[in-house]
């Protein structure tokens, strides 16, 4: 657990990064500061392994002052991840990844004995290990700089933006893999972002800081979609917090049918000629595109992207209705059959209906209070 | 062929004798010029406002001449090796402070960044990451050095014996004997050109990582 005391940093000249922070980012979670440039959070990350020295209150590593552990101590025993990566690039992968372990009397054999699981755990072929790190992909650098942070199997890992000088395929995908991680190592990680999508999708919680490092909010992704503190928040959160909201919304309870379904090579029964658009599927039930009943030969219409019926969310669901030019959202299974297909209206009555429950739940609360 | 190396009696050492004393006198000036650099530059990296100061001295040191310099010394030191050598390592000095203080930028901030939030101590930082970093910049300003104290020492000829290969331009004019001239140049070129090969090697031994760094850039 890392806690902040009323933190705050003042610089010789004068201007206040951070302000009377408290905060705590608790064990086997990940804690998000996100806020615009200026808003002191790489500094108040930077402050929990001392690279910055906080000019007022206190930080607890586990309950313990970060004060009273030597720099060194302290530093090797917290992960950290920054954006460019920072890897040595005069040393291999191997290496790399095997610093902390090194650093802390390891020899040599079982660092890289250690270096090869880690490259296991994040995902880079064991033929990377003796590449200087320029050689890889943008990706394969993040990855191991991860690889790196987690190498002395720290408690706590500090991230800084670890994902931002990648694509955003890249950045996806490295996002998915995280969290995978995540869920089996369960660090307590702090994570520095300004990328608000970026911490709604991997943070357990999230702190929002506004410029001057005042906290503005501190509360899990869906209740800072649901209910931001004040006009900034909400500004910060964006014109989609709506949409985005719907992340959290699971899309099982979408009715899904399957009547408008027509296998390759079969003809389009008479109850399908009422509908107003068919979906083709192939010999393995994968979507191929939607025709109109009056003309079956003609080509087929794209369906966009499907949604995963059992596992995504009703902003998935509505994104694929909304962006196929016919209206309905294709559901499929996990091979990418497709299960049944859902129109924008029946997406909307999904949303209309869980609003009813939030709404019910929220009352219920208020009468509770009272 | 052996004739050719034959020195005549008024020259006073054999020809290896005098590719030793120009190896050592150069080469033992450059290395004792880059002990100096290393710390100078260190400094000038660390604080930033010294460099400009201190990159002036170096450069006005560069511009004495080295027979006024030699003329000063010989007071001191008289008529002998150290009297060359001082000269050679303060002149090494223009090139390898600014190849010091390059080598230290071209460490990227955030390899610095990350060395410190992983619990590098100061010296292990310096030795371990910053130096191996900075060794490709700072070994082609060693090279230059060796090469340009190669060539400044044939000067020393002119107190004496202590020019190397010097000697030769000198007692060659003085002799009318073009044969002395001619191999001195030669020779003096060859050794300039191998002991860049060898600095070279020595280079890449160093820095496996910066030869794919070259193929892929």
């Amino acid at each position: 657990m890392i806690t902040f005391e009323n933190v705050s940093k003042k610089y010789p000249d004068g201007t206040e990064a951070v302000a009377g922070l408290s905060l705590e980012a608790p064990d086997a979670a990940i804690t998000v500061l996100v806020g615009p440039s200026g808003c002191g959070k790489t500094t108040t990350l930077r402050m929990a392994n001392r690279l910055v020295e906080p000019s007022g209150g206190r930080i607890l590593i586990d309950g313990v002052d970060a004060r009273e552990r030597s720099l060194t101590e302290l530093r090797r025993g917290i992960g950290y991840v920054i954006q460019q990566a920072g890897l040595f690039p005069h040393r291999t992968v191997a290496d790399n990844i095997a610093t902390v372990p090194r650093l802390l009397g390891a020899d040599r054999r079982a660092a890289r004995r250690r270096s090869g699981e880690l490259m296991e755990l994040v995902g880079l072929d064991p033929s990377l290990a003796d590449r200087y790190p320029h050689q890889l992909s943008g990706g394969q650098q993040q990855r191991v700089g991860v690889a790196r942070a987690l190498a002395a199997d720290p408690k706590i890992l500090l991230m800084d933006e670890p994902f931002s000088a990648v694509d955003p395929i890249v950045r996806k995908s490295l996002q998915e893999q995280f969290l995978q991680i995540q869920a089996e190592v369960g660090k307590t990680i702090l994570f520095v972002t300004h990328d608000v999508d970026e911490a709604i999708r991997i943070g357990d919680q999230i702190a929002v800081l506004r410029v001057g490092g005042h906290l503005a909010q501190f509360a899990a992704p869906r209740e800072l979609l649901e209910r931001p503190a004040d006009a900034f928040v909400e500004e910060f959160l964006g014109l989609d917090r709506g949409v985005r909201r719907l992340t959290f919304i699971p899309g099982t309870g979408l009715n899904l049918r399957t009547d408008p379904l027509v296998r390759a090579g079969a003809e389009p029964t008479a109850e399908q000629f009422v509908l107003p658009w068919l979906l083709r599927v192939d010999e393995q039930g994968r979507p191929v595109g939607w025709f109109d009943p009056a003309s079956p030969a003609a080509e087929t219409i794209s369906i966009g992207h499907p949604f995963i019926a059992h596992t995504d969310s009703l902003r998935a669901a509505l994104d694929a209705a909304v962006l196929c030019p016919v209206g309905w959202a294709v559901g499929v299974d996990g091979d990418g059959r497709a299960v049944g297909v859902v129109s924008q209206e029946d997406v909307a009555a999904a949303i209309r209906a869980a609003h009813q429950e939030s709404l019910h739940r929220l009352q219920q609360d208020r009468e509770r209070v009272r | 062929m052996s004739s050719l190396f034959d020195m005549p009696s008024y020259v006073q050492s054999s020809y290896l004798g005098l590719v030793s004393v120009q190896l050592e006198v150069s080469l033992g000036a450059t290395l004792t010029g880059l002990v100096l650099a290393l710390p100078i530059g260190q400094l000038c990296s660390r604080l930033p406002r010294f460099y400009p100061p201190v990159l002036g001295l170096v450069t006005l040191l560069y511009s004495i001449p080295s027979l006024a310099l030699f003329v000063l010394l010989i007071d001191v030191f008289g008529e002998s090796e150290t009297t060359v050598f001082v000269p050679l390592a303060l002149y090494s000095l223009a090139i390898l402070v600014p190849g010091v203080v390059d080598g230290i930028r071209s460490v990227p901030r955030e390899v610095v960044d990350a060395a410190d939030g992983m619990g590098y101590g100061r010296a292990r930082r310096y030795l371990t990451v910053e130096l191996p970093i900075a060794l490709p910049t700072l070994m082609a300003a060693v090279r230059v050095a060796a090469v340009s104290s190669l060539s400044l020492m044939s000067i020393g000829g002119a107190i004496g014996n202590y020019g190397g290969f010097g000697d030769l331009f000198l007692l060659g004019l003085h002799f009318f004997n073009d044969r002395l001239i001619w191999v001195g140049l030669v020779s003096l070129l060859v050794l300039s050109i191998l002991c860049d090969l060898v600095l070279r090697g020595v280079q890449r031994l160093l820095t496996p990582w910066a030869r794919s760094l070259r193929s892929v850039g």
